[in-house]
Order: C-alpha cells, then structure tokens, then sequence
C-alpha cells in the first residue's frame, strides 16, 4: 500500500519565518526520498497578516492545499492563528502552539476587544503548548522561534535527525547555523517523543 | 539529476532558461513576480523591469522580431494593460519564440480583482499553455517556445496563485539550449500591420490557429487518464491536481493547452464515459468552450469565484465531507498593516487632518483605507488615482474643507500615473497628486523601478527625475516633503490644498524596510501618557492600547522611526536604550 501523505500546516503572522520553516520541512521530505508539494500565499498577506502554510509529502502528492479536517499537524507560531486554523486539523490530529498573542491591529488600536477563550479551545483541543522565543533566546537568538517550532514538530514526525540537521544547516545564514541547531535541539526536548508537553 | 524542489514561478524561470530564452521583461505583479527574478539571475541572460506590462511585452517584441527568444512576466491585470501588443502580435507572429508568463489570483489573495487569462486564449487568438505542477511549469515554458516558433505566434503560459507559489520536485536534467539569434530579415507584410497587410495576416492568424488546433488533437500537453468511465472530468491547472485527490478513481482529460482546444479527443473522451463533468476555478470557461463544440457536460455545484480545493471538488461530486472540529467564535481579523517606520504613515496623518477625499492606487499605501487611518476613498487600478482625481474634480467635488487629492507610488507613477498627470495638467485640471516615494516597488517584495536608480540585474541606473518630470509635463507646483516630518507634512499639504492649482506633492523617504540598521525604540513613560490615544491612530503595530487605555510600544518591534513621538501632546514617548537592555514592552 502506498505510504499515506502527511499534510502539516504551519500558521502564523507575516514575519514570524513560517515561510522558512516550511521551506526546510518540505526540504528534508525530499532529502527523506519524498513527493512533496507545499503552498504559500506571498505579497499583501506577508504585510502582518495572517500567514498559513501547508506542506504535504508521502509516495505522492497531488494537491498543493487542503481543507479542513485534513491536516495531521498543525504548527502554530502565535495563539490566534492556532484558533484561526483549528478546524484544519483532523480529529486526533497534533497541535503544536507557540504560547504566545499578538494582538491583531484591531485589537492593538481598541477597534475589536481581545478575543476570549482561545487558550481554552486549544486546550480542550489537546494542543502542546511551549514558548518558543523563551528557548530561541535560550539558544541564542529569539530569530530562530521557528526552527524550535520544527524541532518540537520532528518529534511526531518519521524522519532522522541528522537529514533534518543537514537540510537546516544549508538554509539558514551560516552565521546563525550554530544558534539554530541548538533551537532545533531545544524544540525537540520540549517535546518528547510521545508528543508530552516537557516543558 | 537530482530531485529539487521549486515553485511554479521558479519553474517557469529555469523552462525558459532551458529554451536558450536570452531576454526577459515583466512588471512585477504577485503572483507572477518571481518568475523575472529567478531568471534574471541566470547565466547568460538579459532581463529587465519594464515600467509597465504593455513596454515589456514591447521590448520583448522587438527582441523576437531580433531573433531572441524572450520571455515576458506578468499578473493578470498586467495582461489588460498589454493586451493592445498582444493582439495585433497575433497577426505579426514572431521573429524567435515568444511566450507570456501570466499568474491568475483566484481567490484574490494580493490583486483587485479575478480574471481568468485562459479568456485571452480565443479573444486574442493566441495558444494558452497551463501547468499544473512545477515540473509541467518547466516542460510547458519550454515547449511554448517550440509552439511560438513553429506556429509563429506568442503563447501564453497561464498560472494561477497555486502554481505559481506551490513548491513541487522537479527532476532538473535539461541543460540550457544554445540559441544563437537569428538574422533580422525585413518582411513588411508580416510585420507592418497597416490594413492591407493586417488583413492578409489576419486570414494567416486563422490559418495558424486551425493547425495549431490539429497539432492539440495529438499535443503531450494534452492526456487522456482512464479509469473508471462512470464518471469523466475535464479538467486543467491546478484543478487536476484536486480532482485526483478527490476522486482518485475517475477518468481524466487532462487539458494542457486550454487554447486551441482538441475537439476531436475532447468528443471522444465524452463518448467513453456515462458522466461528463468540468471541475475549472474562475471563469466557466472550459464548459462554455465544450458547449460550443457541442459536448454536453453535467452542470457541477461548483463556486463561480475563489479557488476550489480538493474538498470543495469532493463535495461538489457527492462526496462526504470528513469530520470537522467546531471554529472557535469571535476572533478578530488580522488584515495585512503597514510595517512599523513605514513612511506612508506620515503621509497619511497630514491627509486624514486635511479631511482629504483619496483616490488611491496599488501598493503597500492601498492599506491606508484600512482603520485607523482610513484615508482612502477608492483604489480601482494601477494609476488611476490620478485621473480620478482629476475626475472628481469635474463632477464638482473638492473643496478647502474637503479636498480631492490622488495618492500613488514612485512605481505606480512611473507604470501609468505619468500619463494621467500629463492629463491633468494639459487640460487645465487643478488637482493634487501625492507621489508616495519609497524608492522601491514595495509590495511585490523591493522589486527596482525607474525611480529607484539600480536595474533588474543590479546595475546601477539612471534614476527618473520625478521634479523635473512633473515640471516638465507642465505642473508648476511641486513640492518634495519628508513623511517622517509630521508638521512639515501638514503644512505642506494645507498649502498645497490652499494653492487652488494643479499641484504635487512627493513624499519622499525610503521603504522601512530598505533601512537595515534600526534606530533605537521608544518606550512610553506611564506617568505622563494620559491615555489620549493619538499615537494609536498612528496605526504602527509596535504601538497597542493596554488595559488602562495608556499607550504601549513594543521594543521588539519599535525602529525609532519617531513618528509617534511628534503626534504626543505630553511628551509621553521618550527615546529608550537599545531594546535588548530594557526588555520586554
């Protein structure tokens, strides 16, 4: 039977480095031997706005988007984007959540109140929850939020570590090669093989 | 050969480098923008910005009737603003091939509007080629080039958002073809298009249009997947791709050429199956086309606009969807902003306190309509803020009190505002145009302009003189403003307003994001800040209104830019160490 495609969507705010962090799951797919299609939206969407990526892979893969219901993962960069695309995620599915609101400018100027009960959704929802640029910081730059995003997303997915590790360390600038491992290490630990939240 | 992962766009680059493509000319227009950038930084190419798409499919008409093979890029509103050479090209033809990268945004993700470019396919009477992958974005710019020179004629190369901004593998094998370009020979009767000639070429146009329309019936573009003949889908571009995912066991005609289409095999496909259906995002423009040809496909619940997915495609044939989890209610919007040290800001400000009735344009400052400045009253397309001002002002409207004032960019400008200033200003007109100079095409991801004074290819570049335009055009008040200066802003504005005369005023500060080194943020000191609010109808993200209603910047985001500092009527905001001292907001 042919290996079944994985759908992972990755959410957040322009900005936040979700397009570079789909860029190198989708990357270490194809080093994994995968077919792999990804999707993201550029232009007036990257201006602070809401920004979700999907990236699937398996024996092979047709449509480069999905729809609701679909996605075995779901990486959130910041708590409102996870509500935004909770539905995307399939019953069972893996919510990974970066513990972190960035008021919408709505809500930044008073137009809109702050929503209520995100947390709570994303709780009852079984999200893992980590505060990514607490342990970015804690590898050395607050930049690399994204690549402890994936290292904890690793965990619930098939691939060894070194293809992942090699496929970062060509992608990010080399100066920064060194702090990103070290996040990507960071986002592993925080989240244990069985999906526990550690931290 | 090695497995590589590229987007559509990416795709289309490398398939036009392959063909031995030696001139490239667009107009950056998301989603088609990186098209030009990847292939301009190819070996052994020429590739350059035009000011807008009708001079890039010009440039590169004239590089073909040389004997280049050239590539063009554009979005789908680029294609209305270049339709005048495209069509009479289909009457001349082509000297070496010439094909058209156009990228569709259904759904409307980054454009004003839908259109469907497979429509310029019978209306132009022209090929259209659409990939549905990366890898067919590759072989299908390829073999446009082979059509354009066989069948002497442009092709169009039609994306949409989902292929030009997917990413797929694609097996990199083909080297670059060497293309040497031909001699020029002159042939008046193909290319001067005075009627004599125009209407002998027109009768070739068909005749070429009816071969090509053979060649269809036989086309690799073009496959047959059978499967199960219960049901038959029709289908091209990235629809294919969700019809196999919705309905892995239908049969497929997979339509790689969607213009001249294979009547034939298209009539054969229908016999073999008991349904026949058409899954096509946009416009009904491949049932309308099997309707003519006298095919009778089952009406699909499909929606007439947005894209489609492999669910909607699912549902719409009587599938079931799966299981959703419930949405969580009440979340707010998060529209797309202005970056914090945007210079439009300031531009902004000065308008929104002179009362001004905005005809805007497209860029970044398009987000000037959005709360809290909302100090845009129509965005229509590129350039037509100014004719519309001008337009305004002859329906009556304008006054002191309620000023008419255009607002548009240094690139925009320099894509068509020019023409409608030259308006203006020869018959008379007496509005007032805000040039918003931020020394770059912004929106699009810093693509260079004619004002920005660096090419394509990174070569440094005459820079377009904007004064001395406007001067010349015969606009005698012209005034260049910083943004930044909030006092300065208004009261050139106010004047400007004041004049009574045909007026331009360039606001004029670089992009925040060309300014690499951030000056230091500034913090708010809560016991003079008296929740007044003003700097929050700045509408910077670094600024938030905390629960005691007081202002709040965010260090982490904060570049300095000084903004809000002026608009404090407390002094309030004040100059902090470098963020990482301070921490935390």
């Amino acid at each position: 039977m042919a290996t079944p495609t994985i759908t992972v969507m990755l959410a957040g705010v322009g900005g936040q480095g979700t397009i570079l962090a789909a860029d190198v799951l989708a990357k270490t797919a194809v080093a994994a031997g995968l077919d792999v299609k990804l999707s993201e939206v550029h232009g007036m969407a990257q201006r602070g706005g809401s920004v979700d990526t999907a990236v699937r892979f398996g024996e092979s893969v047709a449509s480069p988007i999905t729809d609701p219901g679909c996605a075995d993962h779901l990486v959130a960069f910041e708590m409102i984007e996870a509500a935004r695309q909770l539905p995307y995620v399939k019953p069972g599915g893996r919510l990974l959540v970066n513990s972190r609101i960035i008021d919408p400018l709505p809500v930044l100027i008073g137009d809109t109140e702050p929503p209520t009960g995100v947390e709570e959704a994303l709780v009852d929802a079984g999200a893992i929850f980590m505060d990514a640029e607490e342990l970015a910081c804690e590898a050395g730059s607050p930049k690399s939020a994204n690549i402890v995003l994936l290292g904890a997303l690793s965990t619930g997915l098939e691939f060894p570590v070194e293809l992942w590790t090699g496929v970062i360390s060509a992608r990010v600038p080399t100066a920064s090669v060194e702090f990103n491992l070290r996040a990507f290490e960071l986002g592993r630990r925080a989240c244990g093989e069985g999906g526990a939240c550690l931290v | 050969m090695s497995p590589t992962l590229l987007s559509g766009n990416e795709a289309v680059a490398r398939g036009a480098w392959e063909a031995g493509a030696l001139v490239g000319v667009g107009y950056p227009g998301t989603p088609s923008t990186q098209a030009l950038e990847v292939f301009a930084a190819m070996d052994g190419v020429y590739a350059e910005w035009a000011p807008n798409e009708k001079v890039a499919l010009e440039v590169a008409a004239g590089a073909s009737m040389g004997g280049a093979r050239s590539l063009v890029t554009m979005k789908h509103v680029g294609v209305n603003v270049a339709a005048d050479p495209l069509f009479t090209l289909a009457y001349t033809g082509v000297g070496a091939g010439l094909v058209v990268f156009v990228a569709d945004d259904p759904g409307m993700h980054s454009s004003q509007n839908e259109q469907d470019s497979r429509n310029w396919g019978p209306f132009a009477r022209v090929p259209v080629l659409e990939p549905s992958d990366s890898s067919e974005a590759l072989e299908f710019t390829r073999v446009a080039f082979e059509l354009s020179e066989r069948f002497d004629i442009p092709v169009i190369v039609r994306a949409t958002t989902r292929i030009s901004h997917s990413k797929g593998v694609v097996e990199l094998s083909g080297a670059r073809q060497s293309v040497v370009p031909g001699d020029y020979r002159k042939d008046v009767g193909k290319w001067v298009m005075m009627p004599a000639m125009a209407r002998a070429r027109r009768l070739s146009l068909d005749e070429r249009v009816r071969q090509l329309a053979d060649y269809a019936e036989k086309s690799p573009l073009n496959r047959v997947e059978m499967r199960d003949s219960a049901i038959g889908v029709v289908t091209s571009g990235v629809c294919y791709q969700y019809v196999r995912e919705a309905l892995p066991e239908a049969s497929i005609f997979k339509l790689g050429m969607c213009f001249p289409l294979p009547a034939q095999a298209l009539a054969d496909f229908s016999r073999s199956v008991d349904r026949l259906v058409v899954v096509e995002e946009a416009d009904r423009y491949l049932e309308s086309s099997l309707k003519v040809l006298g095919l009778t496909p089952e009406p699909v619940d499909l929606p007439a606009s947005g894209e489609l997915s492999p669910g909607l495609v699912h549902r719409a044939l009587g599938g079931d969807p799966p299981p959703v989890r419930e949405s969580v209610p009440g979340l707010p919007p998060r529209p797309p902003l202005m970056c914090p040290g945007c210079p439009h800001r300031g531009a902004y400000n000065a308008l929104r306190k002179a009362k001004a009735i905005v005809t805007g344009d497209i860029g970044c400052y398009t987000l000037g309509a959005l709360a809290p400045l909302a100090s845009m009253d129509a965005c229509v397309c590129m350039g037509a803020s100014v004719g519309m001002a001008h337009g305004m002002r002859l329906a009556g409207q304008g006054s002191a009190r309620r000023p008419v004032v255009a607002v548009i960019g240094d690139s925009t400008f320099a894509h068509s505002g020019v023409t409608g200033l030259m308006d203006i200003a020869y018959n008379g007109g007496d509005a007032m145009v805000c040039i918003l100079d931020n020394r770059i095409t912004a929106m699009t991801g810093h693509q260079q302009n004619p004002v920005s004074g660096m090419t394509l290819q990174r070569e440094p570049a005459v820079e377009v003189d904007l004064e001395a335009l406007c001067r010349s055009i015969g606009v005698k008040r012209v005034r260049i403003v910083d943004p930044h200066d909030l006092a300065a802003s208004e009261q050139a504005v106010r004047e400007e307003i004041d004049s009574g005369e045909l007026s331009v005023l360039i606001f004029r500060a670089p992009c925040a994001l060309l300014i690499k080194e951030k000056d230091q943020p500034y913090a708010v000191d809560d016991n003079l800040c008296t929740a007044c609010g003003l700097c929050i109808r700045l509408g910077c993200p670094a600024i938030s209104k905390g629960e005691d209603g007081k202002a709040r910047i965010d260090v982490t985001i904060c570049v300095g830019c000084g903004d809000c500092v002026q608009v404090c009527k407390f002094s309030a905001i004040e100059l902090t160490g470098p963020a990482c001292e301070i921490g935390g907001v």
